[in-house]
């Protein structure tokens, strides 16, 4: 809930693949039947451990992609040079377990029951993830706050959860920015995300909305930096940054 | 190497402090600045994680994890407010 912070240890706990769901070539969500899991906000995230017969451990951190109040879910990129991911998109299976902790962050959130600003997300491929679960709750509790969903990716096949989005499209507008390959016909934004596209999507400052923009760095930064140009006061922009293109 | 932000240490930082720490109030030592952790600047891949002021880029924390123990260097900060 908004505001509280609930002090409790954070420990490592096994949780058992309840499914898999491929959302793109690349891209796999993980859904996790958890025992002891606590609840999670909109926004946050959990830690996975991965641990070799030789004892040599691997932790990554992974954004939440289901609702507050549904089964913990994470949606994992494949990194083909990564040494936690190709396991988790293409080795593990209903049934296998997982260690992990969570949840984590208390900044990266975003709580319905407290919401009244127009909402703007902002993602740059998997950085789509919490802002998934964020939709999702929004949609979930029937507040009436407005949602504009802003989605930069390289070409509609790497639109992750793309047929849920459409489903939005009714009560949160959509706008896709594809910054490598568009298809014949296509009469959306081309290219990454600009000042013009930023003035042309985002709520007007006046309205006093909230940002939450989650992505590659440079994405991050430069929809970061936009927003606060066009008046966004920046405790409310929150940022999550991936690191380099691909995500974590 | 890439940058990532105070978010990503999310984890560590409750196992380190008892409490979520990612939406804390930090100022920087060097400069002043005063933000959110989840701002600050971070490379978890650095000989142990170093996390940078957005502002100035001062050093404000660093924690190296060993033999199960984590050891954490606070000096870069002036102020670190839990939310």
């Amino acid at each position: 809930m908004a505001g509280t912070a609930v002090r409790r240890r954070l420990t490592w706990q096994v949780a058992t693949v309840a499914a898999v769901f491929d959302e793109t070539a690349t891209v796999r969500t993980i859904e996790l039947g958890a025992p002891d899991w606590a609840g999670h906000r909109a926004g946050q995230h959990l830690d996975v451990r991965l641990t070799a017969e030789n004892g040599y451990t691997a932790e990554r951190s992974y954004s939440i992609a289901s609702a507050p109040g549904e089964p913990v879910a994470i949606t994992v990129q494949r990194l083909d040079d990564g040494e936690v991911s190709p396991y988790l998109t293409t080795e593990l299976r209903a049934g296998d377990e997982l260690e992990v902790r969570g949840p984590i962050g208390g900044y990266f959130v975003w709580d319905a029951d407290a919401a009244a600003s127009p909402l703007l997300l902002a993602a740059g491929g998997s950085g789509i993830v919490p802002l998934r679960s964020i939709l999702r709750h929004r949609a979930r509790s029937g507040t009436a706050v407005p949602a504009r969903l802003l989605y930069s990716v390289r070409s509609l096949p790497d639109v992750i959860y793309r047929s849920e989005l459409d489903q939005y499209a009714a009560s949160a507008s959509v706008t896709y920015a594809l910054t490598r390959q568009a298809p014949p016909g296509w009469t959306g934004h081309r290219g990454r995300v600009n000042a013009a596209l930023l003035a042309d999507v985002a709520w007007p400052a006046g309205r006093d909305p909230v940002a939450y923009v989650c992505g590659p760095t440079s994405f991050v930064e430069t929809v970061a930096e936009g927003l606060v140009s066009l008046g966004y006061p920046p405790p409310q922009v929150k940022t999550e940054r991936f690191g380099g293109p691909g995500g974590p | 190497m890439d940058a990532l932000d105070g978010n990503a240490i999310g984890g560590v930082l409750h196992e380190v402090f008892g409490t979520e720490m990612t939406a804390a109030t930090a100022t920087c030592a060097s400069c002043g600045a005063t933000g959110p952790v989840a701002l600050f600047t971070v490379f978890l891949r650095a000989p142990g994680i170093v996390a940078r002021c957005r502002v100035c880029s001062a050093v404000v924390m660093v924690i190296v994890s060993a033999k199960g123990m984590n050891c954490v260097d606070l000096r870069g900060l002036a102020r670190l407010d839990a939310a």
